[in-house]
Formats: C-alpha cells, structure tokens, sequence
C-alpha cells in the first residue's frame, strides 16, 4: 500500500484525526514522537483489506465505512450511565477497573480493594516515564493505529506468588455515539501468581461506536491464570482487539473469548509459549446475528519445547451474519515434543449464514504431535424433532441444542461464577433471538 | 368419545405412498398391539401421529380426543398428552437428562396453563421413578442418552413417559436391540404405567414383547393397511404361521 492510496478515502479520515487530536493524546514529547511514528507506519499501510492474507475475510476497508473522530471526555450525565452499566456487568465479586470511552475512570474503579500484591498505574501515568508499552513485537495497521491514538489503559503489574481470590475485571464502557476510543493495558502476572482476569466490552446507552483496544501479557513463570474476555458491545459498534501473550515456563494459561455483540468484530491474538512445560487452553465462542461479522484469529507459537496448547472454538451464526476463524499454530525448530491441537465447529442457523474456518499448521521440529479440525453444519433435525416430541417449541428446542453446542467451548472455565456470568450472556443472547 | 382415532389415513414419504388408508381406534385404557412385517408402515403410522417432518398426509385423519391432530405442531401434541417412545432414542450431548426432563416437563406445563413444577418436587419425582426402573442417579447428569447402552436408553425413555404422564403412549419397536433382563426391566416399567386413563399402542415386529406387555387387541398391519384385528390370541396364531398369509391378503 503506498502513501498515496493511504491518504485517499478512509486513509484521509484517520489523518485528519491524528491531526486534529495530537494535542489530547497523553505523553512527553518522547511519546508523542514514538505515536507520531506509529502513525506514519499506519498512514503507509492503510487500513487492512482483503488482498492482506491475514485479514483476507475481514476486509475491514470495506467493512468500517469511515473511521469516527475520538471520543469526547465523558460528562457528569455519561459517567453516570456508565456507573449502572458497570452494576450491571459486573462480576460477583470483582476488583473493577472500569475505562469510559478509553480514559480510565477512577471514580468507578476498586482501586484501593485490588490489595497489596497489585500494582496498577494507568497507561497515561506509565507513559510519562515510559514509551516501550507503544512497542510491539509485530505490527499491522490497525495495531499501528492503536500505538498512535491510545488514550488510556491499565497497567497491572501482579507479584511473584500472589494468590489473588477475587477477579480483577477490566471494563471497557462505551458512553459516546459515533465516535471511536483507543486504549492499550498491559497485565504482567508475576512467577508462581494465580489470578483471573476478565474484560468486558459493553456500551452504555452509545451507539454506532468504535473499539480499538490493545492488550500485552505476560505470564511469569509457574503462574495459574484464566484470561476471559467478553465482547457484548452494541449492535451497530465496532470492536478490533489485538492481544500480544508472553507465557513463561510451568504456566497454565486458560484464555476464553465469548463474542456476543457489535456489528464488526476482529480479536486478534499472538500468544507465545516461551517457557518449557506450559499447558495452554484457548477456547471461544461467537455468537453472531443480522449482519455481524465476527472474526477471531490465534497465533499459538511454540517457541520452546514440550509444550500442550489446546483450542476449542464454537460459532453460532444466523441470518447473514459471518464468523470467521483463522488458527496458526508455529513449532519453531527446536519446540520438540509439542503437543498442540485447535478444533473449531461452526452452527449455521440459517441458510444465508456464513462460516470461514482457517487453521494453518507451520511445523519445523520434526517430534510434534499437532493437529485441527473445523465443521460446519446445520442443527441436527433428528436432534430437534425428539426435542419437540417431548414438548419444546421450535425456538426453545434449538435454543437447547444451542447452549449444549457452545457448552463445550464455555465448559473449559472452570470457576463455577464466571462460567455461570458466561453461560448467563449466552442465554439473554438466545431470548433476543426468539 | 374415543382418546385416538386414525380415519382411512393416506400418507406418503417423498413420492412414494406407504400408508393406504388405514383405519384405527383407540379408547381410554385399552393396550393395543400393532404386528406387522418391516416395510408394513408401523414406524410410519408412529411417526405421523407424533409429527415427524417428511411425512406427507394425503388423505384421512387422525383424532384425538376428537381434535384434529394434524393440525398440531409436535410440541402441542406432547402437550396434549401423545408420547412417542422412540424405536432409536438419540443422543444429545451436552445436555444433561435431568435439565432435559425439567424443561421439557416444564414446557408442556406451560402449554397446558399449569404452573411450574418446583424444583424439589420435581427432583422427588424423578428419584422415585428412576429407582424404579433401575437408573442410577449419576446417569441422570450426564447427557441425555450419551454412551447409554441400548437398554438404558429404552428405560430413559420409559422413564419420561412415568414423568410427563402422557394419555396415549406410543411404543415404537421397544423391544428392538434389548436382551431378555433388559426387555423385562422396561417392560416392567410400561405395565406399571398402565391406568384405565391411558392407552398404549405397542409396535412390535416380534410376539415376545407381547409375553411381557399383554395386549388387549392385536392388529396386523400389512402394505399400508391393517389387515385383521383380534384379541391377544392372534399374535400367538402370527408366531406360529408367519406373517405370509397376511401379505398375500393385503
């Protein structure tokens, strides 16, 4: 893509934005510098399109008709609709941290209740001191664009042995219709920790809204963490995720993904297995309706040897909604005794629904065992005729049968609260349906 | 008023017509044996009077209570009181069997205006019957019919016909791939269901099944029709001649 393409369209959008906003983004000079670049590297490669293999199916050039201004700083009436969406989205229990259009709202926060053990700075603290959280390993354009316009984050940092009882969960409120925020938290879970971590994605009251959010973490060695993300933003928003995970040696790592809302939505995770003897646990699910395009897309690379990775993945897709699932699994030369397996099951519930399913195996050590599988396919009518003969309307029979065909994904959380919160988003996701 | 009434029933399954008006009638309390040769539309008739797609009805009627039958989706007929106990129960995983039977026992409740059963009541419910029938609690929490011998699935399906305490039970092939404890367990678990408030129509391509579940009448169903009907005695006359003579018949 070169400069002149990227500045015709919605290139031209996003510049005009980077221009009118430079004075609002947080930082010294050293950071602003660093964005300005990131910038510039977004400006070169424009925003994904089709002809880019990773984002072959999710064309978001075509798919985000323009890219909205950034978010105003929430008013007294706005934070106050972000205080009943945080009640209601809440889990039982959690340490919250809650972000409002991608500033970080301390009001709405648990800071003091997150204990000793943890440490938290926003990113707009961080980077007074520090630009090397703008930096990633690898960079497309919209992990570019997040580097330049990021607003706000949290920046968590949990000690070596720390047994943390409670969630910590990390909000993300939309208040503002139209408009696009920009946040970018790094979680750092120290050797030998166990802790839980959940992100929410919901919007409060906005509509027709943006997400651009970046997450780094690294996971120390020994650690026991469960990562769950929840995407529940409005119909009409759109949510682009990238995740960069560093996992040490000894680790258990159980990340799960449920997205449930907005109208464009691409997770996008990079996740390497660093340390040798690691079990990691990737599972998802999409729940997509009307004209939703859901995309999750999993780099696993095992970097080191006799590592376990295992991805379950489940999508449920009606109307003319389209998930797509892209799963690369790297062994690099040396990841002798791997042991890495993703399988990704698609339901579709009508006949204009639509599923693409990519898994790719690069494998250069030559003592793995690796493998995937990906289905595609209606409900079972034998499954639902029995059903009904026993009783259930047709809705309430394929509702069923739906929950037990995401069951498998959601089964794999194994906290009893967060599984029943997850399996709850499933069920209001099903009465809307009906 | 009879509880079921089948009236020179057409029906066909893609083109090809395999009921040719068959004729049938049930009252309240009455066991009623269907025999008849593979092929003969016994499963068809079953399928067709619970609502299974794919069955095309081209003339006839089926009654019950006097209402139109065909005019009901599959739920309603549940609701209303038809149970089809499946020659092939399937399996669905991820469903538990004990979140199966509440909402299905649930679901026709509601359809009938009856309120929820509490959840105690129910549990209750679901022990004293399972215990009868000889299923352990722990098969109950696994999902419905999955990795279920072919016994155990017969009993789970007994089982539900004890809960939701259907006015017509229909048996399709019960007894198919059963031994003889398994065949006497669930047919143990049939006869006890029997009320002069219930009928049963018992499908069998065998006379042994009729050993343990004792009819009141035997049809014999032959190409789409049945051909004689009689008392218990006719099905022991099937099991010594054969079922030719009625195949010449139709």
């Amino acid at each position: 893509m070169n400069v002149a393409v990227a500045k015709t369209g919605k290139g031209r959008a996003v510049s005009d934005l980077f221009a009118s906003v430079e004075g609002r983004l947080p930082g010294p000079p050293a950071v602003i510098a660093a964005r300005r670049e990131a910038f510039e590297n977004y400006e070169r490669l424009g925003l994904p399109h089709r002809r880019l293999e990773e984002w072959k199916y999710t064309d978001l050039r075509a798919l985000v008709s323009e890219v909205l201004p950034l978010a105003a700083s929430p008013d007294a009436a706005a934070l106050k609709r972000a205080a009943d969406a945080v009640k209601a989205h809440a889990i039982a229990g959690a340490r919250k941290l809650v972000l409002v259009d991608g500033v970080f709202a301390a009001d709405l926060s648990d800071v003091k209740a997150l204990g000793s053990e943890t440490s938290l700075k926003t990113l707009r603290e961080t980077l007074e001191t520090d630009a090397g959280l703008l930096n990633t390993a690898l960079t497309d354009a919209v992990i570019a664009l997040n580097a330049a316009m990021a607003t706000d984050g949290v920046v968590l940092s949990i000690a070596d042995g720390a047994q943390l009882s409670a969630p910590i969960q990390i909000i993300h409120i939309a208040t503002a219709a139209s408009a696009s925020s920009f946040t970018r938290s790094q979680v750092a879970i120290g050797k030998g920790a166990r802790a839980t971590i959940v992100e929410s994605f919901v919007a409060a009251g906005s509509k027709a809204y943006q997400v651009n959010d970046a997450v780094l973490v690294k996971v120390g060695d020994d650690a026991d963490v469960a990562h769950i993300r929840l995407m529940d933003d409005a119909p009409d928003a759109v949510n682009v995720t990238s995740q960069f995970v560093t996992v040490g040696a000894n680790v258990k790592l159980n990340f799960f993904n449920m997205t449930s809302g907005a109208a464009v939505s691409r997770l996008q995770g990079f996740i390497t297995l660093a340390g040798e003897g690691s079990e990691l646990s990737v599972n998802g699910v999409n729940l997509l309706k009307q004209t939703e395009h859901g995309d999750t897309t999993l780099v696993v690379d095992h970097a080191v040897p006799n590592c376990v990775s295992r991805e379950t993945f489940r999508a449920v897709i009606d109307d003319r909604a389209h998930s797509v699932f892209q799963g690369r699994i790297i062994v690099r030369p040396d990841a002798q005794k791997t042991d890495g397996k993703m399988m990704t099951r698609a339901l579709l519930l009508s006949d204009e629904a639509e599923a693409d399913n990519k898994p790719e195996l690069e494998i250069f050590a030559d003592d793995v065992s690796c493998g995937h599988g990906a289905t595609a396919g209606a409900l079972d009518d034998s499954l639902l005729f029995y059903l009904k003969a026993r009783g259930l309307p047709e809705k309430q029979a394929q509702a069923l049968l739906i929950q037990a065909f995401v069951g498998e994904a959601i089964e794999q959380i194994a906290d009893d609260g967060l599984r029943e919160h997850v399996i709850g988003i499933a069920e209001r996701w099903l009465e809307r349906r009906s | 008023m009879p509880l079921l009434e089948v009236k020179d029933l057409k029906v066909r399954v893609e083109e090809r017509e395999i009921l040719h008006g068959l004729t049938l009638t049930v009252n309240e309390g009455e066991v009623h044996a269907i025999m008849g040769p593979n092929g003969s539309g016994k499963s068809t008739l079953s399928h067709v009077i619970a609502g299974k797609p794919g069955y095309e009805v081209t003339d006839g009627q089926i009654l019950f209570r006097g209402e139109d039958l065909l005019e009901m989706d599959p739920h309603e007929r549940a609701a209303k009181g038809v149970f089809l106990a499946f020659q092939y129960p399937v399996e669905i995983p991820g469903v538990t069997t004990m979140n199966f039977l509440r909402t299905a026992l649930n679901a026709q409740r509601k359809a009938r205006g009856e309120s929820e059963l509490m959840v105690p009541d129910f549990l209750k419910k679901v022990r004293e019957v399972s215990k009868s029938l000889n299923i352990p609690q722990d098969m109950l929490k696994r999902g419905v019919n999955v990795g279920f011998s072919g016994g155990e699935k017969k009993r789970n399906e007994v089982l539900q016909m004890a809960l939701f305490e259907p006015s017509l039970c229909i048996l399709d092939e019960m007894d198919s791939g059963l031994d003889i404890d398994a065949l006497r367990i669930a047919a143990d678990g049939v006869n006890a269901l029997r009320s002069p408030k219930r009928a049963m129509v018992v499908i069998t391509h065998y006379q042994r099944l009729l050993n343990y579940i004792v009819p009141d009448v035997v049809h014999v169903m032959s190409k789409g029709r049945v051909v004689k009907s009689g008392g218990k005695e006719l099905a022991l006359e099937l099991e010594a001649s054969g079922y030719a003579q009625f195949e010449d018949a139709a």
